[in-house]
């Protein structure tokens, strides 16, 4: 595939950046202001409402992380207005200034000293101010370079690292030369490949930024272990579709940052990428974890490669699923947008199944629904780095 | 038609590909780095997705997949029989 002129249709967002999706969205700052968000979602048609369980009492960190993770998934251009709801004012407004940043609409609403029905009415007329303005945005042309493509997989297994995964890789090296914005993460699924991650880090500095976000996850095994893991990584089902050891896990995984791309930067958790190159995110391996994490870094369309079939989706950021098991593919196919068992039989080539995945990425940023989408998995999930105060 | 894959002719494992490998079928592998062909004879009933070995492989040798360590193994494997968590380990954690 030819992709030196090639585009997307995109919204252009106030701040520069293109998304592929136009939602409202009505976020929660806390587990107390979930009611609220989905009584606006249910009154406003073509909201999009993000209920999670946190945001009391967290502190340090972990609270940072928290107000990044909100105000990243705000301000992804894939969203178009946010209506901020939380129990106290102090902190709803907080994360609408934050998202307020990109230029975007955004409102907030504090429940305390109102209630929940006068909160609903005001933040609901808000919302419909905002998804009918939305619903006025036209797409416009955009070149490959404006879009943002993260990576994850999920239950993996032999399958992935035969073909899933390098199918990512392959369109990965495919992107990287034409300024396309990349990430992958997972960073405790990089034991026993850590070396040939370290090996691709473009300068000794970023090198010595992996190393570091590597060895810290590592401590934190090492430090809650109560068993060498066996059961958890990999996982059960891991195990069930062949794979053995974290090891040839992890050797799986790093197929999908392709043999070209050099890993340009290192991010923490959520963090958005300051140019475009590959970047590594420091991340929990955890499926919506971590897509919730690079969604709120501002990616805009995700590659999740599976082997015995995960379901996920995100809310924000469009998944499009890839699978090289014929067995899942039978089974699970409303899951499977991008087919590629054809790898393992030698019926299609590397080359092939990357522009399959690359013509379904066109397709999706255009605007067709990935099967999560149509599904209606919207898995939003914040991680947490320890216990609230 | 292909049975099993091995990443890198280096490799101790190959990964079979199809459903319903029995003992005593001989099954015909592709390794896809250096696109080679070898034949080896089943030795387990081998789910899709798992791995047998392509290397006799001796307790506490390395076993090799991606041309890179994926662990040592814990019981002795013969050529053609079923590789995983009973008779493989991690070296980590």
């Amino acid at each position: 595939m030819d992709l030196s002129k090639a585009s997307f249709w995109g919204y252009k967002r106030e701040n520069g950046r293109i998304g592929v999706r136009n939602h409202v969205v009505i976020l929660p700052v806390d587990d107390l202001s979930n009611a609220a968000v989905q009584a606006v979602e249910n009154n406003i048609k073509g909201t999009l409402a993000l209920p999670h369980p946190y945001g009391r009492l967290q502190f340090g960190a972990d609270l940072d992380l928290h107000f990044r993770t909100l105000i990243g998934t705000g301000s992804n251009p894939n969203v178009a207005g946010v209506v901020v709801i939380g129990i106290e004012d102090g902190w709803a407004q907080k994360v609408a200034d934050g998202i307020a940043a990109t230029g975007k609409p955004v409102a907030a609403f504090g429940i305390e000293g109102h209630g929940d029905h006068d909160t609903i009415m005001r933040a609901s007329k808000k919302a419909k101010e905002y998804v009918q303005w939305a619903s006025e945005l036209r797409r416009e042309e955009r070149p490959l370079k404006d879009l943002w493509v993260s990576t994850k997989c999920g239950e993996s297994d032999t399958t992935s690292g035969c073909g899933s995964n390098p199918t990512v890789g392959n369109a990965f090296d495919k992107l990287y030369p034409h300024g396309v914005t990349l990430v992958f993460g997972e960073t405790t699924e990089l034991t026993g490949g850590e070396h040939l991650v370290a090996a691709r880090c473009r300068t000794d500095e970023v090198r010595k930024k992996f190393q570091f976000m590597f060895d810290r996850y590592q401590q934190i095994i090492d430090r809650h272990k109560t068993s060498d893991l066996s059961d958890s990584q990999p996982t059960k089902g891991n195990i069930a579709g062949g794979l053995t050891t974290i090891e040839e896990k992890a050797l799986g995984n790093i197929q999908k940052i392709g043999r070209k791309c050099a890993v340009d930067g290192v991010l923490d958790k959520a963090e958005a990428p300051t140019g475009p190159g590959l970047w590594f995110m420091d991340s929990s391996s955890a499926a919506a974890e971590m897509v919730t994490l690079v969604a709120a870094a501002g990616y805009t369309v995700h590659f999740f490669p599976t082997g015995q079939g995960n379901v996920i989706g995100n809310p924000i950021l469009p998944v499009i699923k890839l699978c090289a098991n014929p067995r899942t593919v039978k089974l699970m196919s409303e899951h499977v947008d991008v087919d590629v068992s054809g790898l393992l039989r030698r019926e299609m080539t590397p080359d092939q199944a990357s522009d399959a995945l690359l013509e379904c990425m066109f397709r999706t940023a255009n605007g067709r629904l990935t099967a999560a989408e149509a599904l209606g998995h919207r898995e939003f999930v914040l991680t947490r780095l320890y216990e609230s105060a | 038609m292909i049975h099993f894959v091995v990443h890198d002719e280096g490799d101790s494992v190959g990964v079979v590909v199809v459903e319903g490998v029995k003992s005593g079928d001989t099954l015909a592998g592709w390794i896809m780095d250096q696109d080679k062909e070898l034949a080896v004879t089943a030795k387990s009933d081998i789910p899709i997705g798992h791995k047998l070995a392509i290397k006799a492989l001796a307790r506490d040798a390395t076993v090799i997949k991606y041309g890179v360590d994926i662990g040592r193994v814990v019981a002795a494997i013969a050529v053609g029989e079923h590789a995983h968590v009973h008779n493989i380990k991690t070296k980590r954690w």
